[in-house]
């Protein structure tokens, strides 16, 4: 990561009860999920690169570009960045339609190589409403409104401030696959808030974990999950999320085989054709250890894997232990019989057993 | 039925409620945006002062404006020293008192639609590109648009109605100062009943006619 392609931020924001003291670098592409308790400053971190909260100090270098530089006194306007933004509640204006909502930000941008705004319109599947006034959407259609007015604006960065969150399950799942597409079809960099932790496996690359106005852990999601020392808020459903391709169908026995670094495992068959990627989640609790390759199990999936890591589970009776898979993270929550019985000790070769992986999407 | 004086009355109010709803909307309005935004501690006082005519006698009002207007008052010397005269007793004199008094009418509505709006909208209008201008008058001014009508029909209506400022600073010369209401006034000092009768008739019908239109504007948001 050059520093062109990255994006520095370090801010310092002070009120009553609340200090937001973060120093971050975060990579210039893929989705970030900022991820955290309600008031553990997600929204205020989010509002800073925005330049929305006016009491920050700190510096913002965006690829290159200094955005914010309080010590030089420096700081442009929200409306001089390059950016879109997506807020919680629907935030189209009521008194102009979807169209003209749509053209708001783009006719202000004097930037030649604009994204289409028929592309935006159809990456979010919102062709059918442009005549519509915002009071006459559905609250899953305002937010696909929104998401397509600030990509209209061809952003170099795309802010999403938990738009998922003020609508039911089933709106959500209705957007869901809009926000993958989004993911796979756009260069920029995306930052997205979340505290659904589904989200957050489905969507994001790296996940940055607040608590308190601080930052407690920041990276890749494969490693940053498979971190067995973060506080149990974040692992009480503990597990690592795999990124695999659709290799295989076996049409007798109606199942996918899912390849990915390290391995592979075998689910229920999938509608995805070949090649597709698929993310999908093992839970610690789905994962047991063999010293040998088991023999007569009903279980499908076991993988040679080497023992990283061991810690503290949620519970004294348990333990998790962290796995290497060929390059691919696994944790394992065990018991502390177990664990004894087996003589798990670091970098001993082993098998886990995969009950159940959980497919995102 | 009107005499020419009479006509000269109306004429004279219409033009000076116009006059003065139009410099209150532009004077008005950012100190509505400011009491509606600022976390000011001088906020409550400022509201105060502008929400004063509300409560004061028009006589007080009007008698401390012409001290201040007056040839030994601040306001007085300033207007002398630019070579202006001094405003009492002149339709300019009237238009700046009428400001004062009609000023709540104007800015609480405002201040009111403003607040309602919240920093919401701007936000999001930045995120858009657009500069704080800008966004004033693409999202603020339509949004607020039942505030603005509000605003003026109460400004205008108010003016219509004063009396008492008007006699302080005004006095009652044809066709400089004299309006309506202080037309009646005369009409019924020199027992005309009959053209009493026709000012002060018109006077209530355009009154009712401005409220009914106020109170049974449907809604608040044409867009809804």
């Amino acid at each position: 990561m050059t520093p062109d392609e990255a994006i520095h931020a370090r801010f310092q924001v002070i009120w009553p009860g609340f200090t937001l003291e973060i120093d971050l670098k975060l990579p210039g592409r893929g989705v970030t999920a900022l991820f955290g308790h309600s008031g553990s400053g997600k929204t205020t971190l989010l509002r800073c690169l925005a330049g929305l909260e006016r009491q920050s100090t700190g510096l913002l270098n965006f690829k290159g570009d200094v955005w914010q530089d309080s010590a030089r006194g420096i700081c442009r306007p929200t409306y001089q960045r390059p950016l879109g933004y997506v807020f919680q509640e629907a935030s189209l204006f009521p008194h102009l339609s979807v169209w003209k909502n749509l053209n708001y930000g783009r006719k202000r941008v004097n930037n030649k190589h604009k994204v289409s705004l028929d592309q935006a319109v159809a990456l979010l599947g919102i062709g059918h409403l442009l005549d519509r006034m915002p009071g006459r959407l559905s609250g899953g259609e305002r937010q696909r409104v929104a998401i397509a007015r600030a990509l209209a604006t061809s952003p170099e960065l795309l802010l999403m401030d938990e738009p998922l969150a003020a609508l039911d399950l089933k709106r959500k799942n209705e957007i869901l696959p809009y926000l993958e597409r989004l993911h796979d079809e756009l260069e920029i960099p995306v930052f997205y808030v979340s505290h659904a932790p589904d989200e957050i496996a489905r969507l994001a690359d790296h996940v940055v974990l607040l608590s308190e106005g601080r930052v407690v852990a920041a990276g890749g999601l494969q490693e940053t999950l498979a971190r067995l020392d973060l506080p149990t808020a974040f692992t009480e459903d503990a597990g690592v999320v795999i990124e695999a391709v659709v290799a295989d169908h076996d049409e007798t026995y109606h199942l996918t085989r899912l390849d990915f670094t390290g391995g592979s495992v075998v689910v229920a068959r999938r509608p995805e054709a070949l090649g597709c990627r698929l993310r999908f989640r093992v839970h610690a609790r789905d994962v047991s250890l063999t010293l040998t390759r088991a023999e007569g199990t009903s279980i499908a999936n076991l993988l040679p894997a080497t023992v990283t890591e061991v810690a503290d589970a949620d519970t004294p009776a348990h333990a998790l232990v962290r796995l290497d898979a060929g390059g691919t993270p696994l944790i394992a929550r065990i018991t502390r019989r177990s664990l004894a019985h087996l003589d798990v000790t670091l970098n001993k070769p082993m098998w886990a057993q995969i009950k159940a992986v959980a497919l995102l999407g | 039925m009107l005499s020419d004086v009479d006509f000269a009355a109306v004429w004279l109010t219409l033009k000076l409620a116009t006059t003065t709803t139009v410099i209150l909307l532009i004077v008005g309005t950012p100190i509505a945006w400011w009491l509606a935004r600022t976390r000011s501690k001088w906020k409550g006082a400022i509201g105060a002062v502008v929400a004063l005519p509300l409560v004061l006698p028009p006589t007080v009002l009007g008698f401390y404006l012409l001290i201040a207007l007056g040839p030994h008052g601040l306001i007085g010397q300033l207007t002398q020293s630019l070579g202006w005269g001094v405003l009492p007793f002149t339709f300019v004199g009237l238009v700046v008192a009428s400001v004062f008094y009609s000023m709540p009418f104007v800015v609480q509505p405002l201040q009111q639609a403003f607040e309602v709006i919240g920093t919401r909208p701007l936000e999001v209008a930045a995120t858009l590109r657009a500069s704080p201008w800008d966004a004033f008058f693409s999202v603020v001014l339509p949004l607020a648009k039942p505030g603005f009508i509000t605003a003026s029909i109460l400004g205008f209506a108010h003016t219509v109605g004063e009396f008492g400022v008007v006699l302080m600073i005004g006095g009652n010369i044809p066709e400089k100062t004299q309006v309506v209401s202080v037309q009646i006034y005369n009409h019924v000092e020199a027992l005309e009943y009959a053209e009493a009768h026709v000012l002060a008739g018109g006077m209530l019908l355009f009154s009712f006619l401005v409220l009914l239109a106020l109170y049974s504007r449907k809604g608040t948001n044409a867009w809804k």
